[in-house]
């Protein structure tokens, strides 16, 4: 069955977690970082799913599964952390978040 | 076969866009919004790679419930624009970007390495994708990390209603 080549998949999920990094790296708003998170998490998805589909292994699936799961988790937790900011500072920016700063 | 690089090739490039989008943009709403946008896109990318179980639990699990809780925070908390987009310290942007670069090179390197391993599409993968394979994996040989998912969620739960929670002393 002919496809488009692994290659290229890979190539959009590499791109797609550098977009990520950088937004991780460089935005100074909690809920972007958050979300920039949420991209390189699913970069690394489309990887596994491409993987699967190649190699004709369920495994990378599940993992993509478990992987969204944790995600679920991983946004109750962090917004509730940036709730939890927002209540004590009155600012989402991760450069003013500076209290346990020395 | 033709068809099928068109379609992947609308989609990858709608997707990188939006997520430039994502981080790129001002106001944290209109990144919320190209970010589901690019959660559809990737959606349309497992199509092609025959994934259909896992391109509608993309949909249902981000687009619909994660996006929904972010855009309820970002409307909870009222943001306006952000003057400044970055943070102060610009020697941290040029790291980032440095280190973009750097990955994107060596990742092109690595994959466009000639290969004498000719990697098609299994022929199976339009079975691996349904529900019914999934599932049967799934409660099977998947079956203690499946149950583990569970209880971590639950933690999940407890840990943002203590978090969210107003202090009543």
């Amino acid at each position: 069955m002919q496809s488009v080549p692994l290659e290229f998949y890979l190539i959009v999920s590499a791109i797609l977690f550098t977009i990520g990094t950088v937004g991780v790296l460089t935005r100074r708003n909690a809920i972007v970082v958050f979300m920039s998170i949420e991209l390189m998490l699913n970069s690394v998805n489309l990887t596994f799913v491409a993987f699967s589909a190649f190699m004709g292994d369920a495994a990378g699936q599940i993992f993509v599964f478990f992987i969204m799961a944790i995600a679920a988790g991983e946004a109750t937790i962090g917004l509730a952390i940036v709730l939890a900011l927002f209540r004590n500072k009155q600012t989402v920016y991760v450069d003013e978040a500076n209290m346990l700063k020395g | 076969m033709s068809l099928l690089y068109f379609f992947f090739g609308v989609l990858s490039i709608l997707a990188i866009a939006s997520a430039i989008v994502t981080i790129a943009s001002r106001n944290p709403v209109r990144s919320a919004f190209a970010l589901i946008f690019h959660f559809f896109m990737l959606a349309g990318l497992y199509l092609t790679l025959n994934a259909q179980f896992i391109a509608v639990i993309q949909i249902l699990v981000y687009a619909g419930a994660i996006m929904v809780l972010v855009v309820f925070v970002i409307m909870l908390l009222n943001l306006s624009d952000e003057e400044r987009l970055t943070e102060r310290f610009d020697f941290r942007r040029a790291i980032a970007i440095a280190f973009g670069v750097i990955f994107v090179i060596q990742i092109s390197i690595a994959v466009f390495l000639p290969t004498t391993i000719n990697f098609n599409i299994h022929k199976e993968s339009a079975k691996i994708g349904t529900a019914q394979f999934i599932g049967k994996v799934l409660f099977s040989d998947y079956l203690v990390p499946f149950e583990i998912v569970g209880i971590l969620l639950i933690s999940a739960i407890i840990g943002a209603i203590v978090l969210a929670k107003r202090k009543v002393d």
